[in-house]
């Protein structure tokens, strides 16, 4: 199935975008925030900001390593570093950096991958990242966030600027609802999953940009009669085992969806948990396969691979049959 | 400290890192013993830090880039009163802080390397910090011949001169061997002097054990405004020990009783002292 590229509704806008956004306004206010760039400011809508705060910013070129080791160093000054570069290029080329650098030497840097999941889905896999939170979840001692719209993202970098700690933000370039509960975001912290919709015959949880087709495929199944929770499980770590446990609970259908390899992220995630706390219900991940993964717009690759209302909606129905 | 204080001082510190190395039974003893004269002038001369100025933002810093020599970190460092001499007896032990690679676990290591091709990417980072907070500090890492192929180094030898970081200071430890043989015939480096002046670095090349020349050069940091500074330092793999030197087999090798007692004798060590 082919899902085609529509304009984006009046007011949504990329998560990208909200980030810069929400960086100018913190760095107005304090002069320690710091952006790294590796040739990524264009990507990371951070020419404005680099304009408006040239002391600011640091630009190393194309070098993702020496990226992440700048950051560390940076921050153990204590400056609140941002190291901005594309997700595939961030956490794969430059992990031993995130590692040893960041997380080992517990550098407070925020590693901001940009464009993430298939964002470049044309481009080929070199420019995917489906292997980032299955490679840094198991790096001790780094929180790892994908926000799901707007409200999500300004809370995000702006607890990840004032948090001390190492932070893995991920975003997309998909324009997005401020908010997709309609209403303003309240009491958003690392660690505890959103909930967006609540019900009461299973649950979906997704992540980052897969929230939204999540959403709509439980606004379809309602329009069946079937009412379903859905969470924007925004930090994949530390994971929110307390939100986990209730929705398990009474053993009914959970689906999890998410911009990832099926390997290693959220859906494992919940998984494990599920298994070692003796919680058997009707369980699927969706992301995507292991497979050399088609190419087109990421609406496409998403269709492709039934993450959409139709996709996600179906893949539901066969939990509860 | 005088440089002549400060010879007497290496012999010192050389019997003492061959001391915890034979007692933990692991430790790279040739590394160790090539760059513990840079170690002795840099921490007796040339930085302005100590145990009580330690957290200060304007102390000056050190990052261990070729981290597996970091016996001859915790020997410096014990002298120079971070923490007791005794800590040592427990390098490598169940629990220890005192491990194989330096953590900041222990008081006085800025980073936790270890890991090759780290260190140079960090200093200019804190290099660069200290440039954009108008501070006045220095940032000394230490780089063996051996992890120069890493990428990460050139990357970051770019980042140094573009920024122009004068407060920065790379020291290669060049003793010339590595664990699979000599450097030049793993991946010949050379000519590096040449190398790093094309990256737009101010380069002084000097005896790695001569404590004069060391002090001398470490101290005239930068030696061109504007411009990061390397130091290439030659050395020589396991010196101060006739049978270490030169041999690879002492990369890693642990002397047995009979070769400690050998080496600590030729290090000027009375026999009370080789327990």
């Amino acid at each position: 199935m082919s899902v085609q590229p529509m304009a984006a509704p009046e007011g949504w806008t990329p998560n990208q975008d909200v980030f810069a956004r929400t960086l100018m306004a913190l760095a107005e206010q304090d002069d320690r925030i710091t952006v790294v760039t590796s040739d990524s400011r264009g990507s990371g809508k951070l020419v404005p900001y680099g304009h408006a705060y040239p002391k600011q910013i640091v630009e190393v070129g194309i070098a993702e390593q020496n990226l992440v080791g700048v950051a560390a160093g940076l921050a153990s000054c204590g400056r609140k570093v941002f190291a901005v570069s594309p997700a595939c290029f961030l956490t794969a080329r430059s992990l031993e950096q995130i590692k040893n650098d960041v997380a080992y030497s517990d550098n407070p840097v925020t590693l901001v991958g940009i464009s993430a999941g298939v964002s470049y889905g044309p481009l080929g896999s070199t420019h995917h990242s489906l292997h980032d939170l299955a490679a840094l979840r198991a790096i001790h001692n780094l929180t790892i966030v994908v926000p799901a719209d707007n409200a999500e993202t300004a809370a995000a970098v702006q607890a990840a600027a004032g948090c001390g700690y190492p932070v893995y933000l991920r975003f997309g370039k998909k324009p997005m609802p401020a908010s997709l509960t309609g209403s303003p975001i309240t009491g958003f912290a690392f660690g505890k999953g959103r909930i967006i919709r609540e019900g009461y015959d299973g649950s979906i949880i997704a992540n980052g940009e897969t929230v939204l087709p999540a959403l709509q495929a439980a606004e379809a199944l309602a329009a069946e009669g079937i009412s379903l929770t859905v969470v924007s499980l925004h930090t994949v770590k530390p994971l929110d085992t307390e939100l986990i446990d209730r929705l398990s609970s009474h053993g009914r259908p959970m689906l999890t969806v998410e911009e990832h390899s099926v390997h290693g992220g959220i859906g494992e995630a919940v998984a494990g948990w599920l298994m070692q706390h003796r919680r058997h219900l009707p369980f699927r991940i969706m992301g995507l396969p292991d497979e050399y993964t088609v190419t087109g717009s990421q609406s496409e690759i998403f269709g492709h691979y039934g993450i959409s209302r139709e996709g996600i909606s179906g893949a539901f129905r066969e939990l509860l049959t | 400290m005088h440089p002549d204080k400060l010879i007497e001082r290496s012999a010192h510190y050389r019997r003492h890192l061959l001391s915890i190395i034979h007692h933990a039974g692991a430790g790279h003893t040739g590394g160790s013993l090539s760059c513990i004269d840079i170690l002795n002038v840099l921490y007796n001369r040339v930085l302005s830090v100590s145990p009580d100025t330690f957290t200060s933002g304007d102390r000056d810093r050190y990052i261990q880039s070729k981290g597996h020599c970091v016996e001859a970190l915790y020997v410096v460092l014990a002298d120079r009163g971070f923490f007791p001499a005794e800590d040592l007896d427990t390098l490598c032990r169940y629990g220890s802080h005192y491990i194989g690679h330096p953590t900041r676990k222990v008081h006085g290591v800025e980073q936790n390397t270890g890991a090759l091709g780290h260190g140079l990417p960090m200093s200019v980072g804190t290099a660069l910090a200290g440039k954009l907070d108008g501070r006045d500090y220095r940032v000394f890492t230490l780089l063996g011949d051996g992890e120069l192929p890493e990428g990460s180094n050139w990357e970051a030898a770019l980042t140094a001169s573009h920024y122009r970081l004068d407060n920065l200071c790379a020291i290669i430890d060049l003793n010339g061997l590595q664990i699979t043989g000599p450097t030049r015939d793993v991946c010949d480096t050379q000519p590096l002097a040449d190398k790093f002046r094309s990256f737009g670095w101010a380069v002084r090349e000097i005896d790695g054990h001569d404590i004069h020349a060391l002090t001398e050069t470490l101290e005239a940091i930068p030696f061109e405004t504007g411009k990061p500074s390397v130091v290439i330092a030659h050395t020589i793999k396991g010196k101060g020990v006739s049978f270490m030197e030169n041999n690879i087999k002492w990369h890693h090798g642990v002397p047995d009783a009979e070769q400690y007692a050998l080496a600590m004798e030729e290090l000027g060590a009375d026999k009370s002292m080789t327990r």
